[in-house]
């Protein structure tokens, strides 16, 4: 996977990385060395009408997640999936463990799967300290934002289930769940396989489910089924978005063994990262003018 | 070139003329059945079962069965791993059969020229012979009829035991399946009440045992042979690499899980020809279960799990009662998840508030 920022294509990075050039007016040639960066996406201001992933119940009863309106503000994502070389280089670092990702079968470069949520905020925190940026993973608004087109959430469909009977949702989500699995092959597919979206974002949707930084989280819902009675979040799950939503506890490497006793689980487990652009970045960047020029 | 493969025909080629003389049928008293019935049943591939009666309406019958042995590479996972399988008409498990208590049963058993190698079969529910696989040894090319009689009721498993050390692979590799007798009125509880099914179900659960490479990765072989030597010190680790229902991971799941309703009363017929299992359906029961399969003896009642030894086959009748998705275990939770022991039922039907409501939906804990 192409790491040095000249690689990226997309024009809201070429901003960012102007904006680096500019800061680094002097020795721009070595602060471009220091500030590499896998290439990213900028996806562009914007307001969802977002389902929050959860559980959401009125008196015990699964209701659909309320949809709400949600401003998200502009944001700089990877193009592509974290690779299984990029990981490899934190993991040589010391800063990651190896991930239990299968030996690809492709010779080409594929994205790194058998990673936990733990696994990917070492990446992020690695990645922060050799590129000078800050990454994070997306939120799961960010991610349905990303996702475009390709976003599916989750199918609970109100008038098709039965308040009286919950097994009518239970069976619904099942088959819908078998329905939207294609044909068997987790085998990690080389970037670019599932093509690219609308917004520029490539391979999501394809068989490497992406961890997101939202929790799990369990609402009572007023008679209105908008009002929140209560809300319980649980922070050791995170929500995956991917072919369809998954929930998996933070641990979990193989999205295959860490589902329930039903259900269909996610092929594999991978992420990408949001770039902030934030105060660390001026920070080191300053930081580094001032050792320039001797302090 | 002396090949792995001519030394494991050669093998069983010299046990092949040991066995020729009991085949001359001559040197038995001959048995006259030309006054039964006789009938050519299908048979359909697990997890179903041709069709029968439950209650016999004729008296004994010659029921008439073939199977073509298949040697075939079969996925046995979601991440594409391959076992070089040896089959029972080309599923794994091997169909189920089933006859009634006195009626003959007259295998043909078939191993097409395309086969690498020798086969016969052991049916558990028939007396002398052993099980029949003294009389059924058959080299690629050659085909062979057996006949015995029923004279037991249950399920009863069957499996490849050709010689030696070829016995265990052959049934890890995919060589066994059931054929259950019923008595000829049918099943009953411990009061001799009838029992009636409406739907059966046959799950057969395999043990696999595929070697690794040094990285850790499954190996995938050309042929049966090549994958030999491999697997014998993985199967003497008695620790499989997968367990399964009907042949792979997930596959009485999905688009291909059993089905039933509310109301219902199904029959699960499970098999393990090699190694102990513990069948469990979650969040239901075994209203009636013959544990070791033979129903002669009394069912046991309102099993949450029951035993199946290595090498039979036990049947449960369930009644349905509430809808939903059911995952129907081996109990051994690590096998049933990790190894890939699971299968679902999908049973539709009404919500029954009675057996089980939510009275408080998970939420924060009140303070006071």
């Amino acid at each position: 996977m192409p790491w040095h920022i000249a690689e990226t294509a997309a024009g809201g990075v070429a901003a960012v990385a102007l904006s680096i050039a500019a800061l680094a007016t002097h020795g721009s040639d070595r602060i471009a060395d220091a500030v590499t960066a896998p290439p990213t996406v900028v996806i562009e201001a914007t307001r969802l009408a977002f389902p929050e992933p959860g559980e959401f119940l009125l008196d015990g009863r699964p209701m659909p997640a309320p949809v709400r309106s949600a401003d998200v503000p502009t944001f700089a994502i990877m193009t592509h999936q974290v690779g299984l070389a990029d990981y490899g280089r934190c993991v040589a670092a010391g800063r990651c463990t190896a991930a239990d990702a299968a030996a690809p079968r492709s010779a080409r470069a594929v994205p790194v799967t058998g990673v936990s949520h733990f696994d990917a905020v070492a990446y992020a925190a690695w990645l922060g300290e050799v590129t000078g940026a800050r990454w994070r993973l997306p939120s799961a608004l960010e991610a349905a934002v990303m996702a475009g087109e390709r976003f599916s959430a989750e199918t609970f469909s109100d008038a098709a289930d039965d308040p009286k009977n919950p097994a009518v949702a239970w069976i619904r989500r099942y088959r819908d769940e078998g329905a939207a699995r294609r044909p068997v092959d987790p085998d990690p597919k080389p970037f670019g396989t599932y093509g690219i979206n609308a917004l520029g974002v490539a391979d999501f949707g394809g068989n490497v489910w992406e961890w997101t930084s939202t929790c799990y989280v369990r609402v009572g819902l007023d008679t209105d089924r908008v009002t929140e009675r209560s809300r319980t979040e649980n922070c050791r799950v995170h929500v995956l978005e991917g072919r369809h939503r998954a929930i998996m506890s933070d641990f979990v490497r193989d999205g295959r063994s860490g589902g329930c006793a039903v259900g269909t689980p996610p092929d594999n487990l991978g992420f990408r990262l949001v770039r902030e652009p934030g105060r660390p970045l001026l920070a080191r960047l300053t930081h580094r003018a001032a050792a320039l020029f001797g302090r | 070139m002396f090949t792995r493969r001519q030394a494991l025909i050669g093998v069983v080629a010299a046990s092949l003329l040991a066995a020729l003389p009991p085949m001359t049928a001559a040197m038995a008293g001959e048995i006259d059945l030309s006054a039964l019935p006789r009938e050519r049943i299908a048979l359909v591939a697990p997890p179903f079962v041709h069709a029968h009666e439950q209650v016999a309406t004729t008296g004994p019958r010659v029921i008439e069965y073939t199977m073509t042995i298949e040697e075939k590479t079969v996925v046995i996972d979601d991440e594409g791993t391959t076992l070089q399988g040896m089959t029972f008409n080309g599923s794994i498990p091997g169909p189920m059969m089933v006859v009634h208590q006195g009626d003959y049963v007259e295998l043909t058993l078939v191993n097409p020229e395309t086969n690498s190698l020798p086969h016969n079969i052991d049916f558990h529910a028939a007396t002398g012979g052993l099980g029949g696989g003294a009389l059924t040894l058959i080299n690629p090319g050659e085909q062979t009829t057996l006949r015995f009689k029923a004279t037991r009721s249950g399920t009863f498993v069957y499996h490849c035991a050709p010689e030696g050390a070829m016995i265990p692979w052959h049934v890890v590799s995919g060589m066994s399946g059931t054929i259950m007798v019923l008595p000829r009125d049918g099943l009953k509880d411990e009061n001799g009440k009838p029992l009636r099914y409406e739907k059966v179900f046959y799950v057969g659960e395999n043990d696999f045992y595929i070697p690794r490479d040094e990285a850790g990765n499954f190996i995938s072989y050309e042929s049966p042979g090549d994958s030999y030597a491999d697997t014998l010190p993985v199967m003497r680790g008695l620790i499989p690499t997968h367990v399964v229902f009907n042949g792979a991971k997930g596959a009485l799941t999905g688009d291909n899980a059993m089905t039933s309703r509310v109301g219902e009363t199904v029959l699960i017929v499970h098999s393990q020809a090699n190694r102990d299992t513990r069948p469990h359906l979650i969040g239901g029961h075994g209203d009636y279960v013959w544990e070791e399969g033979k129903f002669d003896n009394p069912p046991m009642k309102d099993l949450e799990t029951w035993f199946i030894r290595g090498g039979s086959a036990g049947a449960a009748l369930y009644t349905f009662l509430q809808p939903g998705i059911y995952a129907y275990v081996n109990h051994n939770l690590i096998e049933a998840v990790e190894l890939g022991a699971t299968a679902h039922f999908v049973v539709e039907g009404e919500w029954d508030d009675d057996l089980m409501k939510q009275v408080a939906a998970p939420g924060p804990i009140p303070v006071n």
